[in-house]
């Protein structure tokens, strides 16, 4: 069986920083699976603008931004299998994995990067009723067949839902010379960022209906029309509000679901609110050696966000792999508890012992909060009080804890974040 | 507050951060911006309110490339009401493989001195 130190599940932003960066700290043996043709993960398919600001500190698109790391991978010799599935991984971090070329194989790693990524929620998710024609696709499909197939999905367009990729296709839709006539959130704010609000519905005039949802889809062979009703603060559909737009495309922007059926088998705890890994500091999970980052870990906003938080994981599965992981010292563990409109937070556990000066805690909210405090408790004392305009569930916040800060508290059990009036 | 001054509220593009910004405005000259939290947040504003430019991204079709499209961009913004002269003028083109990011797709794009780029590698097919 070959062996390796590191293998990467995924060769998407986060599989591809992950590998950079634990090579960086010292890892020559290092094996990034991937099942697409290319690396780049779902930045080939982002043609936009507006990545990179934080990381390279330019504008880029997607697919220059995974450039930027293939290229550090290439030149950092990094190997790597494409159109590779992985099938398994043990308990004991043997990787079962096939493709065309080896057939079925197994590799045993010394320590497992999960960066696998997220899918979109489907059409089977929502319960909408009518047929089932042709014509209903999630927004990131309708993304790939325009974008990297070129094929025009359709011509007169509805979305639903208002997250990111529905907001991006609603301009490119429109760019390529179709007619979006309405985005529905069922939701009384948007999923999306601000700016995508901005730049793909406002500068179009495409119309942008919140606390809304479609009732009905009409059309046997081909989408015909859809029924657009307005709903009640519990999400059900007030009589007398239908209305009907006749359309022969319903794209899908409803969510994203971190992928992670091989995590679940292989015995990894799972946090329900993200659906992603529980991990600890060191972005590991609860099997030693076995760590998760970027959209498989929690679904982010910005990819540069998940650049950062790969190469924290890339060299914590370093250390771990020379043995150099500090001890997690007498075994005191801190909890990181969400409340009171923080919905959860990553990581989820802090061992001060393994972290570094500084960690990044990020965490999404429950609703959007004007004016109000971020707040993060000591057990009982409130020691970081920071006054936002405005949180959303759409923009996903953070907040760094310095050691410096945690060591002063040495009987320290529980750090609680929430969301304050004052 | 004087005759003439009027504020705007904007929401920055530049990065998804997605400032707020006000933008407080004397007839058609800007006197203030406030809540950006970079530099790219001013010129944005200042941009935005006299006249606003966007970058257009699109893509193009390959002839012998390992990939059918390539995908490219605008290497400036461009005015806003130059988005889809520009779109226009990149419908039925292709361009044939190799192709690299930064290779000039179009040169000076609707007449706008901007040129349209390749924003990613498509080698020729195997």
């Amino acid at each position: 069986m070959e062996k390796y130190d590191i293998v990467i599940i995924g060769g998407g932003p986060a599989g591809l920083a992950a590998a950079v960066s634990a090579r960086k700290n010292g890892i020559d043996s290092i094996l990034i699976l991937e099942r697409d043709k290319e690396l780049g993960g779902i930045l080939n398919q982002c043609i936009h603008n507006g990545f990179g600001l934080h990381t390279f500190k330019e504008e880029l698109t997607g697919p220059e931004y995974a450039q930027r790391f293939i290229s550090q991978a290439q030149e950092l010799d990094i190997a790597y299998k494409l159109n590779t599935m992985v099938m398994d991984i043990s308990h004991d971090k043997i990787v079962t994995a096939m493709n065309r070329e080896d057939g079925l194989f197994e590799i045993q790693a010394k320590a497992v990067i999960l960066a696998m990524g997220c899918r979109e929620r489907a059409r089977g998710a929502l319960n909408i009723p009518g047929f089932r024609p042709a014509g209903i696709y999630s927004a990131g499909t309708a993304q790939r067949l325009v974008n990297m197939e070129g094929y025009m999905p359709g011509r007169e367009v509805v979305i639903l839902g208002s997250g990111d990729i529905g907001l991006i296709m609603a301009r490119r839709m429109t760019l390529e010379g179709a007619k979006v006539k309405v985005v529905s959130e069922l939701m009384p704010y948007s999923g999306g960022l601000k700016r995508n609000i901005v730049q793909c519905l406002d500068d179009y005039g495409i119309p942008l209906k919140l606390s809304h949802t479609v009732v009905d889809i009409k059309g046997k062979e081909r989408v015909e029309g859809v029924t657009i009703a307005e709903v009640d603060g519990k999400g059900k559909p007030i009589p007398g509000t239908e209305e009907f737009y006749s359309c022969d495309t319903l794209l899908l922007s409803v969510g994203l679901i971190p992928e992670n059926e091989l995590s679940g088998k292989m015995g990894v705890e799972m946090n329900p609110v993200t659906s992603g890994p529980k991990v600890n500091e060191s972005l590991e999970t609860n099997i030693e050696g076995v760590f998760a980052c970027g959209n498989v870990l929690h679904v982010h906003d910005l990819v540069d966000f998940v650049s950062e938080e790969a190469a924290a994981a890339g060299k914590n599965a370093a250390l771990y792999v020379k043995g150099e992981e500090a001890e997690a010292a007498d075994g005191r563990e801190i909890i990181l508890r969400p409340v009171e409109g923080v919905r959860y937070t990553v990581p989820g556990t802090i061992h001060t012992a393994r972290m570094d000066d500084t960690l990044t805690v990020r965490f999404r909210v429950g609703g959007v909060y004007k004016n109000c405090y971020v707040s993060v408790y000591f057990d009982e004392e409130r020691v970081i009080h920071r006054r936002r305009q405005v949180v959303a569930p759409g923009e996903m916040e953070e907040v760094k804890l310095t050691k410096e800060q945690l060591l002063q508290y040495p009987d320290l059990k529980t750090v609680t974040f929430k969301i304050e009036d004052e | 507050m004087a005759i003439g001054m009027e504020t705007r509220n904007l929401i920055c593009i530049n990065c998804p951060m997605g400032c707020p910004l006000t933008v407080e405005m004397d007839g058609r000259t800007v006197v203030r911006v406030s809540g950006n939290t970079c530099k790219r947040g001013e010129t944005y504003a200042h941009k935005e309110v006299t006249n606003p430019t966007r970058i257009v991204t699109s893509t193009v079709r390959v002839v012998d490339g390992a990939s059918d499209m390539v995908s490219v961009k605008t290497k400036e913004d461009i005015p806003k009401g130059m988005i889809f002269d520009c779109v226009k003028a990149l419908q039925g083109m292709q361009v044939t493989a190799p192709i690299h990011i930064g290779d000039v797709v179009v040169a000076d794009v609707a007449g706008t001195g901007v040129d349209v780029v390749a924003t990613k590698n498509v080698e020729r097919r195997p």
